[in-house]
């Protein structure tokens, strides 16, 4: 935040240098254009939210104007290529909830691993090369993890499981679990790094051991930053796109068992995307009513993260 | 409470632990590795200068990524051209200039969301936004405009961090010296917080480079077999923009083509530009940390 706005000082400052009243009129109207550039620059930002918005909604109200939203939110069919096209969202939510599941289930518990061993166990070295290296995988483009999902873990899991299909939330699951382990670690070993010390002596003074510091105090006292990680990490997961369109399979399907092939939000999009869109269709507006369901379910999560955040925060 | 156990027991469950951290790290990194060697494995048969030199084709032998790489280079060029300059701007405006009252926290809080928006939605506002209701073409300039927007608030972010660990006496010594608050920030506050700036440009466009879903949406998913015009041309002005509005392919939509083809002699191809995608992407980021690295070392306030 800037300390001071231009106004009085500045003007006794002018006086000073000795600058003329006409350079003094040039300057401060220099000044002036400069700032108002660089706010439009960054009101900027707020027109692109609305452009989002106001695209999703638009696209979304022609298309509740021919589906009613009680069938968009109960029915159990996804069938927009059929004769009898029935677009109900659920099978989509379910697939998307799946993979979901299946991410946090290997991100959750290793990624909070690493940040305790990251945080407490580590040496200022190891954490040095270990974060930036971690962090590598969040650089990998996603239509990699897709074809890395698609051809190496489902045929490893395959010879383990010989029925599984192969297309199948499972692999894709683990892929995005393992894309967004970085995001649990980084951003709960902050959480836990920013717990000052003096907590960690008293316990240490009381005669405990360094799992049960790190555990027992380290842990609970950065839980908020904690939850706030693993929100925003589900929020990552449920946006995964090119994973699960690569190796989840694109048929819309009502289950909640992640060896099964079924279509999640985000590989809806991109099955109708791949086809020739005509514009008005019903199929063209659905994607857009999809996306609106996955927008608000992301933005719900990055909203309760950030109030997690500021309302449980231990202030030290 | 801490006593209930024998101390034996508590140095070897912490001992545990310290094994099971150090596992757990070594298999994500393990995986990431397994990732990069299984791509290298596959695609290595594939990587011969044909296929760099080539364009797509129905026969995978004779595939190649010449578009994608030329589609993937002039993207980005517009791609910089949106997002670094409004980036930037934004940034400074934020840390340097806006007071704390409700239009900057609006700003503020807008910027945090718009970096958790899923990429997936950008292509839908592509789509709906500047394909029909600007009537762009689904071209370059789309393609570019799309991704320049989406890295935005990471250009964003990184300005701003940057230009806060530049101390407030910097500022002060300016001031004393009569100058004007662009003139500090122009003359003072860019020039040391450029090689933050630098890093958070370079990460940016390394995850711009790597996007597929959004660039889906506005259906860059086609067969293109041919280059965009030449921005250079013989007669004067000498500069054409032409070429902004071609069709284009970019490597990770060509890889994605190749993968979800059923055919598995064009997953060999895929494997192939998987490999040209991670070099680019991962040199970046080396880059980046190289940068940071260095810009760590030199400067000591």
């Amino acid at each position: 935040m800037a300390s001071e706005p231009i106004g009085a000082e500045d003007l006794r400052l002018e006086f000073r240098l000795g600058l003329s009243p006409a350079r003094r009129v040039l300057r401060r109207v220099k000044e002036r254009s400069i700032e108002a550039g660089l706010f439009l620059a960054a009101a900027s930002s707020v027109l692109v939210t609305l452009g989002i918005v106001g695209a999703l909604v638009y696209e979304s109200s022609t298309f509740f104007a021919h589906v009613s939203i009680l069938e968009f939110l109960t029915s159990t069919q996804w069938t927009p290529q059929f004769a009898d096209a029935r677009f109900g969202i659920l099978p989509l939510v379910s697939g998307t909830l799946v993979t979901t599941a299946v991410a946090l289930f290997v991100a959750v518990p290793v990624g909070t691993i690493c940040a305790v061993w990251l945080s407490e166990y580590a040496t200022h070295r190891v954490r040095e090369i270990v974060k930036p290296a971690l962090e590598l995988l969040t650089a990998v483009p996603t239509v990699v993890f897709g074809y890395f999902a698609l051809l190496f873990v489902t045929p490893l899991l395959q010879r383990v499981f010989p029925e599984l299909p192969g297309f199948n939330m499972l692999s894709a699951g683990l892929v995005i679990g393992l894309m967004v382990v970085p995001y649990v670690t980084s951003l709960s070993e902050e959480a836990m790094r920013s717990v000052p010390l003096a907590l960690r002596e008293g316990a240490y003074a009381l005669g405990a051991t360094r799992i049960q510091v790190a555990w027992r105090v380290v842990f609970p006292a950065a839980l908020s930053g904690i939850s706030a990680s693993y929100i925003l990490t589900v929020s990552r997961a449920l946006g995964e796109t090119m994973i699960v369109a690569i190796a989840a399979g694109m048929q819309a399907k009502l289950t909640l068992n992640p060896a099964e092939p079924a279509a999640t939000i985000t590989a809806y999009i991109v099955q109708v995307s791949l086809g020739d869109l005509v514009h008005g269709s019903i199929g063209y507006q659905s994607i857009f009513a999809a996306g609106l369901v996955l927008l608000l379910m992301t933005l719900g999560l990055n909203i309760l993260g950030y109030l997690i955040q500021r309302r449980y925060r231990e202030a030290y | 409470m801490l006593a209930g156990v024998r101390p034996g027991r508590r140095r070897l469950m912490d001992a545990a632990f310290l094994l099971l951290g150090a596992a757990l790290i070594v298999l994500s990194l393990g995986t990431l590795a397994a990732l990069l060697l299984d791509l290298v494995r596959d695609g290595l048969p594939r990587l011969t200068s044909g296929f760099l030199t080539s364009f797509p084709s129905r026969k995978p032998d004779q595939a190649g990524v010449k578009s994608a790489i030329v589609g993937t280079c002039a993207v980005m060029f517009v791609t910089a051209v949106t997002a670094l300059p409004l980036g930037v701007a934004s940034g400074i405006y934020l840390e340097e200039y806006a007071r704390k009252n409700w239009r900057t926290a609006i700003i503020e809080i807008n910027i945090a969301n718009l970096a958790g928006v899923p990429s997936i939605i950008w292509g839908l506002m592509a789509l709906g936004l500047l394909v029909y209701a600007l009537g762009l073409k689904r071209c370059i300039l789309t393609a570019g405009l799309t991704l320049g927007l989406l890295v935005l608030p990471i250009v964003i972010v990184a300005t701003r961090e940057a230009i806060r660990a530049i101390p407030q006496g910097i500022r002060e010594g300016a001031y004393a010296l009569g100058a004007s608050r662009w003139q500090t920030v122009r003359h003072h506050v860019l020039p040391y917080s450029m090689s933050g700036i630098l890093t958070g440009a370079i990460i940016a466009m390394s995850r711009a480079i790597g996007e597929t879903a959004p660039l889906i949406t506005i259906g860059a998913l086609t067969y293109i077999a041919f280059l965009p015009p030449s921005p250079v041309t013989s007669s004067p002005p000498f500069v054409s923009l032409t070429w902004l509005e071609s069709p284009f392919t970019v490597l990770p939509i060509q890889m994605f083509n190749w993968v979800s083809r059923p055919d598995a002699r064009f997953h060999a191809n895929a494997a192939a530009a998987g490999v040209v995608l991670m070099f680019i992407t991962l040199s970046m980021n080396a880059l980046a940390i190289l940068l940071r690295y260095r810009s760590r070392r030199a400067i000591r306030w």
